[in-house]
């Protein structure tokens, strides 16, 4: 049942970050692929209706987390403390540029708001990657359970280390040239013209970026953190989630060169996918591993909520997740298509 | 240690009495919506769907502000109320959990579709997508109050052997006693807000002379919905609430009411202040023996006053909590008395000509919102000094990591950013006022 739960939150977790992912690379390259106000419109409108849908993943997820594993919330949650709060702040910003913007016709508003989009964008697709990369690396949990984290400390690898060190850096620059191609494969499956050359070209720059940080992400992963590959050794199978990471990777170029962007998108959405997979199989069964000692690491096991929570969650969570799949199928259905530019005081 | 717990009570409290400043009205405004759509169905009279457009333009940008303050509310269980989460978290995590399943997906997904979906839908299609995101938002506040109640009055919960707390009867969890009155009332509550918002914004028409039509829908919606709910704010569900938290919180009761000493025929205090060093009422103004009716229905009842608890158990601030509940209380009769009038006046046929009684309107809209606040201020200060009631304290609640420098430096961050979004809020708002139903394109 553990395990269940374990696979469930980061099903959810996964969800999030392909589904709001595009939303945030739609972000990173507004400014880049929109020069005039009607292609810039037509990025807001190609996520518009959904982004807020894909952010409730994120809620959902650490709901689902909170009571599966009380404690692993509530020591990530407290120990990762400024950076989530900035993180909240810098959703509530992004949030703000996608219905603010629209609701006043004036340049200089309009200048703003697109600014803020982007940068709370940017700023949070390396914050996630950053936060991928603080658990895959550990953190100075205690005997209690509990750590905390400043943002920095020297940039080194580290047991006392901050949030910020190289290896999590190279992970929040991986997260973020992935989810710039993810987003720039969105766009110009949803858009036509000038929009689309241009979401095609950043996302073909974008893959190289992904390519090189991913390789020395990798290699930095496996010198810290040997431990990630024994779950592999010991279940073969699993393998299969890097393949699936890596036929991701490369459906991305091989798409993009042949202009077919909703492959490509799918590729881009297959290797997020694999690698958050290939992540959460490597650290099995720790949820968050201790820096400091093993022993302190927390597990499915030493966390998890009891028993009948678990079961009875399960039946509404079922449900809950249905109904869910069946309002996002529709809306997309609603909104399939390329964006049309609605009249100036409608949409976004 | 004492630092952190208060910049982190005066974190919580500010980010959560904010974030409710939204959602009241959406949830208000969802059900009103809802109403001028059915009536446009019903009476295949185009103004009704104008006016439902109208306030669907506020209510987006409501929303908007409702979601982004929203979500820090969800982490902030876990940032700064960690030991709690970490005891709670097998019952609180699962309402939680459930409203981010069950409602946040509903409204979110159908919020789109209603806003820009009218030609794609049809008419009998939109009128659906105003349920549903009527319904998500209605939903949504009923896991909210669960999750709530519990905090007030724990129940169907097993003590695991490492002290934690799990659920162990769902129904029991979903169907708490404490829930019934609690949510109706909130929900009403939220009904008055809403209908005050639209009654203000149809008298502002009609005494600037502008949008006539338009402005006499509004206050004809918003006086009777608002007539309805306040008379339903104070009975039934304001005397359920009464009466449950004299039967489950008698010491939270006792400080609501101003009684210090424990007495047969106890008076309802109206007006007057509580001296916490000689523990008792200054300046007085009261209704003798009221409060025993009140309560028991008999006019020489025994309620007991704070002085028959020990000091350790009493709310950590009673002269607040007292001031909140009777501020709650004297707006709900206000209410009662201006919506009484506003009827009256629209059934006699004069309420549109009544300019005394518009400016009225026009200007009480801010006063439902204090009324609301102030009743959580009155739940959440008369739940001290527990967070979970007689289950955890809320000294013992907080993250044992983070330090009161880190807090209240997102505590001056929240401050900061709420201050501008609500400068831009009001903005974006008076704005759409001031264009006027009839401004701007069919489809938002
Ligand atoms: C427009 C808003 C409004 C108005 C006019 C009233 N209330 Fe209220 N009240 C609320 C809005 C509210 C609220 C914001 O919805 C609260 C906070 C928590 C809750 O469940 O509802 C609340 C809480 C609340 C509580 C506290 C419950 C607790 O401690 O957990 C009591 C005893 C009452 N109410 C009773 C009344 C009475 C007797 C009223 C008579 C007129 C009244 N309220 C008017
Ligand atoms: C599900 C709904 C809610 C939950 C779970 C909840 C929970 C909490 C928690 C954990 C605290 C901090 C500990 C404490 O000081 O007691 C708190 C305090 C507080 N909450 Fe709530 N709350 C909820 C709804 C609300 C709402 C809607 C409001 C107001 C609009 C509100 C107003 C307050 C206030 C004023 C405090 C500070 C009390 C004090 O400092 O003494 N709460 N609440
Ligand atoms: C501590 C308590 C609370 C938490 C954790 C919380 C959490 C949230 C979150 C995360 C959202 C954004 C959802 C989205 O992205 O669509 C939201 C919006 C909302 N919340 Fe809260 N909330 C709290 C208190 C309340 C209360 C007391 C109510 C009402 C009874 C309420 C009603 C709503 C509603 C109706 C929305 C929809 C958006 C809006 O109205 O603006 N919330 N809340």
């Amino acid at each position: 049942m553990e395990t269940l739960w374990f696979i469930l939150v980061a099903f959810m977790l996964t969800m999030y970050v392909i589904l709001d992912g595009f939303d945030l690379g739609a972000g990173i390259i507004h400014l880049l692929v929109g020069r005039t106000e009607n292609e810039r419109r037509l990025t807001l409108n190609a996520i518009g209706p959904v982004w807020d849908g894909n952010e409730v993943w994120i809620l959902a997820a650490g709901g689902t987390l909170y009571f599966a594993f009380p404690q692993v919330y509530a020591s990530s949650f407290s120990g990762f403390y400024l950076p989530l709060i900035i993180i909240l702040w810098l959703l509530m910003l992004r949030g703000l540029g996608i219905e603010f913007r629209h609701q006043v016709h004036n340049p200089l508003w309009k200048r703003f708001w697109d600014s803020a989009f982007s940068f709370a964008s940017i700023l949070l697709a390396v914050f996630f990657g950053a936060a991928l990369g603080n658990i895959v690396r550990g953190v100075p949990l205690n005997s209690d359970g509990y750590f905390f984290e400043p943002l920095w400390t020297t940039f080194t690898v580290v047991p006392e280390s901050g949030i910020l060190d190289w290896f999590t850096v190279v992970l929040g620059l991986v997260a973020f040239f992935t989810l710039t191609a993810h987003g720039a494969n969105y766009i110009a499956m949803k858009t036509d013209g000038e929009v689309q050359t241009r979401s095609r070209s950043i996302a073909g720059k974008a893959w190289w970026g992904v390519l090189v940080t991913s390789v020395v992400g990798l290699i930095a992963t496996s010198s810290i953190k040997p431990e990630i590959w024994t779950t592999f050794t010991e279940h073969p199978w699993g393998y299969i989630f890097p393949v699936l990471g890596v036929l991701g990777l490369a459906g991305m170029i091989i798409f993009n060169v042949r202009r077919q962007d909703t492959r490509a998108f799918l590729s881009s959405t297959t290797f997020i996918a694999g690698m958050l997979a290939s992540t959460a199989f490597g650290l099995y069964p720790n949820l968050l591993p201790s820096s400091i000692d093993p022993s302190n690491s927390l597990t499915i096991y030493n966390t998890a909520a009891q028993a009948y929570g678990l079961n009875v969650g399960l039946v509404w969570w079922i449900v809950g997740m249905v109904l869910a799949a069946g309002y996002f199928i529709y809306v997309y259905r609603a909104f399939r298509g390329k964006v049309v530019l609605p009249a100036e005081d409608a949409g976004y | 240690m004492e630092d952190a717990l208060l910049i982190n009570r005066l974190q919580f409290a500010f980010t959560i009495m904010y974030h409710y400043l939204f959602p009241q009205l959406t949830m208000g405004l969802g059900l009103l919506i809802v109403i001028l759509k059915g009536l446009s169905l019903w009476k295949k009279d185009e103004r009704y769907n104008v006016s439902a457009r109208f306030w669907a333009k506020i209510f987006a940008i409501n929303f908007a502000v409702g979601v982004v303050t929203g979500i820090p509310m969800e982490f902030q269980f876990g940032t700064n109320w960690a030991k709690f989460s970490t005891f709670a978290g097998g019952v609180i995590g699962q309402t939680l959990a459930m409203e981010g399943v069950f409602a946040f997906f509903l409204e979110s997904t159908f919020l789109g579709l209603f806003l820009f979906g009218e030609k794609k839908l049809g008419q009998a299609g939109h009128f659906a997508a105003a349920f549903l995101v009527f319904l998500g938002s209605w939903v949504s506040g009923y896991f909210i109050i669960a999750t709530n109640a519990w905090m007030q009055h724990p129940v169907a919960y097993a003590i695991a052997s490492d002290g934690s707390v799990h659920v162990n009867d769902y129904w029991g969890l979903l169907f708490n006693p404490w829930i019934g009155w609690q949510y109706t009332h909130n929900m009403i509550g939220a009904v008055i807000t809403a209908a005050f918002v639209m009654a203000a914004v149809g008298a502002y028409y009609l005494l600037a002379n502008r949008d006539a039509e338009y402005g006499k829908i509004f206050i004809r919606t918003g006086v009777v919905a608002g007539a309805i709910a306040s008379l339903l704010v104070a009975f039934p569900t304001g005397d359920g609430q009464v009466q449950n938290v004299y039967k489950h919180q008698p010491v939270t009761f006792a400080g609501m009411e101003g009684l210090f000493e424990t007495k047969e025929g106890a008076e309802l205090m109206l007006i007057g202040q509580p001296d916490m060093e000689k523990l008792r009422m200054d300046n007085p103004l009261y209704v003798p023996k009221l409060l025993s009716f009140l309560t028991h229905y008999r006019w020489t009842a025994e309620v007991k006053g704070l002085q028959a608890f020990p000091r350790d158990e009493w709310p950590t601030n009673v002269p607040l909590l007292y001031y909140s509940y009777h501020i709650m209380v004297g707006l709900g009769t206000i209410f009662i008395a201006i919506m009484l009038v506003s009827v009256f006046l629209l059934w006699k046929r004069k309420l549109y000509a009544t300019r005394w009684v518009l400016w009225i309107l026009m200007l009480a809209f801010p006063f439902p919102y204090i009324a609301n606040t102030a009743g959580w201020m009155t739940a959440e200060l008369g739940r001290q000094p527990w967070l979970v009631y007689g289950l955890m304290r809320t000294a013992d609640g907080i993250s044992p990591t983070v330090s009161a420098g880190n807090s209240l430096f997102t505590l001056l961050g929240f401050l900061g950013m709420y201050f501008v979004i609500g400068v831009l809020f009001l903005l974006l708002v008076i704005k759409k006022i001031n264009q006027g139903p009839e401004s701007g394109a069919a489809t938002h």
